[in-house]
Order: C-alpha cells, then structure tokens, then sequence
C-alpha cells in the first residue's frame, strides 16, 4: 500500500541526482522482510512516470533474500519465515545479514555527446 | 565501477574509467527536460546506495531533535483498523491525569472523529489528516508529523502519542522521530499475526493486547499468540488490557511513565 509513497521517495532521489540529465533505468535494491510488492511498485513506477521526461526509466528490483548468520553453527541460512532463527539448528542466536534492504543503488544516465 | 556501454546489439560492457560518475562535474545543462539534443552512445551508471526513506529519515531526525529540545517523550502507536487505539488513548489520558502534561498527534485518513474522542481529557491534540495525497495515505510519515507537530505546544508537552493511521503493514516501515513504537494489538484478531505481519511486531517497543474482557467468548489461544510474538520479537514488553473495561491499563500508564522518565 505503501508502494506509491516510496515511488514518489525513488523519483526524488534519481531527480536529484540525475540533475536534468536523461536517466534510462534504476536500480533498486529490496529487502525480503521489507513489505513492499514489486508488481504493486512497478505500477506504482509507471503511475508516476507516464507522461513525465522519466516516461521511457526503466525501474529494476532486485530482491534481496533474508540471511542470519548463526552464533552456534558459524553458518549462514536463508529465510522463508519471518522468524529469526537458523534454518540449520533452529537457534535464536542469529544476526540478520541481509534482507532489510530499502535501497537506490544505481541510476543509469544517457551519455551526453558534444 | 567502469563506465557501461550499451551497443545496439544489446551488449553491454564497461571500460574501467577514473570517472565514470558525472557526480561533481560541472556540466551546464541547458534545455532541461528536453533531450532532444542528446546523442546517445550509451549510458553511465552512477552508484547512488542510498536509502530509498533517507529523505523521510533525515525529517524523523529532525522532528526528534525538535521534540528532544522541548523535552518531549514520544509513542508511536500503531495497530490495524479497530484493534482499539483511540479507546486505549482515551483510558490511558484519563489514567495519566495531572502527573504528565500530554499531547496527542492525531493521524486519520479522513475525519477529525478521533480527535474529537479524545478532546476533554486534558491533552492538547493536533489532527493530521493523510487524505492530501492520492485518496488518503496509509500510513503517517515524517512530513506529516512535522506539520502535526507544528500546530502542538511542544513546550507544555512531556508525553506525546503519536496515532497512526490503521494499517497493520506500512506504518511500519515509516519513521517519524519517535523515541517507542508502541503496538495495539486486539485478541479479536487471531494469534497467527505476528508471523503474517512481522515488520509491525519486529518494530514494536511495546504490545498492548486489547480486548482481553471478551477473551471468555472467542476461541483465541492467548499463549500461542503470545508465543508467536516471542517467536518474532522476543524483547518487547506486553501489556494485557481491555481498554473498554480499564483493566490492564494501569501498568501500561506504569510503564509510560517510567519510559518517560528515563528519557528525561
């Protein structure tokens, strides 16, 4: 539900950055414990940008799996659960490696030739 | 990172290139917008790695400073529509009384029907109504809290609630400058929860179980919820209160209190 609100957060960023150069794609990074649903932002993406010099920006999600690493069995294990314990030993003492992802990590800018 | 080239054939390769990112550079850019003028032999990628919620993040800080330097201690309370949360506030202004001064931001999609629940009790109350947006935002953000937060008297403040919309999924993910994240949480609505809306129940400082009075006429299994909160979020503190009949409240008030002066 929130899709649109972090669309709007994204456009902000790349329009900043992109500073009136033509930006072609970008890249985004999403976290699996985030609750955001990639086909909702895609529309989302699209509501924003039609129309707009953003209109041909291709947006890319990557999903980032939710990895703990375990104190016990000095392994790390991915989660289909929201609980944070080890796939292997079912511990609790585990440390989230990833999966909280909430990130721009690149924008792609048309060449500009003099 | 090199700088990319994509070729028509739709192969892409980059040249290791000392400055591939035009971040700095002092291109003056006429025609803004239009680019029509561009030649495009391919393109330049520019790491950003940046938040996607750091613009939201930096207007939390700021809200918190703000609410730091008058002193103020604050509670996001966040539950699904109808778990009781304005119901709860109202026992828990009435059970604070004179011993704190309070304040309540109150955030609805439309309507000013919670507000005006909680007007008398002795709180100054600022509405923030989230339907500016495309038909009413889910959630409150830090934006909107600095409005809100504008129209209080944070100097005549010690205890502020901040009442999110209802929404079980993106309030969550939004800070707004809080120092707890408090959770209202109904036994109407089954102990499966926490693990379909983990975010929440991660977030949360503190977990009010309301409506514990109709405990007696639902099938809900208080320990397995209680222990798929656990499960979830092992540390925060529950309270178990029936905000209809005031019973519980009296801890949770405790515990606001002691929250509170510890800040201070």
């Amino acid at each position: 539900m929130h899709e649109l609100s972090l669309c709007q957060a994204i456009l902000g960023t790349v329009d900043a950055r992109a500073a009136g150069r033509p930006v072609r794609r970008v890249d985004v990074r999403i976290g699996h414990l985030r609750q955001v649903v990639p086909d909702s932002l895609q529309f989302s993406w699209q509501m924003l940008t039609e129309g707009t010099e953003y209109g041909d920006c291709e947006l890319v999600v990557e999903h980032v799996p939710a990895v703990v690493h375990c104190a016990a069995c000095d392994v790390d294990t991915t989660l289909d659960w929201p609980i944070l314990a080890c796939a292997a030993c079912e511990g609790f003492d585990v440390e989230l490696r990833s999966g909280e992802e909430l990130q721009i990590a690149s924008i792609d800018i048309a060449q500009e030739v003099r | 990172m090199g700088r990319f080239h994509r070729h028509a054939d739709g192969t892409v390769h980059d040249h290791d290139h000392p400055h591939d990112d035009h971040e700095g550079h002092d291109h003056e850019h006429r025609d803004v917008g239009d680019h029509r003028g561009y030649t495009e032999t391919g393109v330049a990628r520019v790491a950003v790695l940046e938040s996607i919620l750091s613009e939201n993040d930096r207007i939390a800080d700021a809200n918190q400073a703000d609410l730091a330097e008058h002193g103020v201690w604050a509670v996001n309370v966040m539950s699904s529509p109808g778990a009781g949360k304005t119901t709860l506030l109202k026992r828990t202004l009435v059970g604070l009384g004179e011993r704190v001064r309070l304040g309540v931001l109150e955030g609805d999609i439309a309507t000013s029907l919670d507000a005006d629940e909680l007007q008398g009790l002795g709180a100054a109350i600022s509405l923030v109504n989230t339907s500016a947006g495309f038909g009413g935002e889910c959630h409150l953000d830090a934006v909107m809290v600095r409005s809100g937060l504008s129209r209080l008297p944070l100097g005549d403040i010690d205890l502020l609630f901040i009442e999110n919309v209802g929404n079980l999924v993106c309030p969550a993910e939004f800070n707004v400058g809080e120092q707890a994240k408090a959770m209202v949480y109904a036994v109407t609505e089954g102990e499966e929860k926490p693990l379909k809306y983990p975010v929440m129940f991660r977030a949360a400082d503190v977990v009010v179980v309301n409506k514990i009075d109709l405990l007696p006429h639902l099938d809900f299994d208080l320990d397995q919820f209680l222990g798929n909160l656990h499960d979830v979020n092992p540390h925060a503190a529950v309270f178990q209160v029936s905000a209809r009949t005031g019973e519980g409240v009296d801890p949770w008030c405790r515990w606001l209190l002691d929250a509170h002066a510890r800040a201070a």
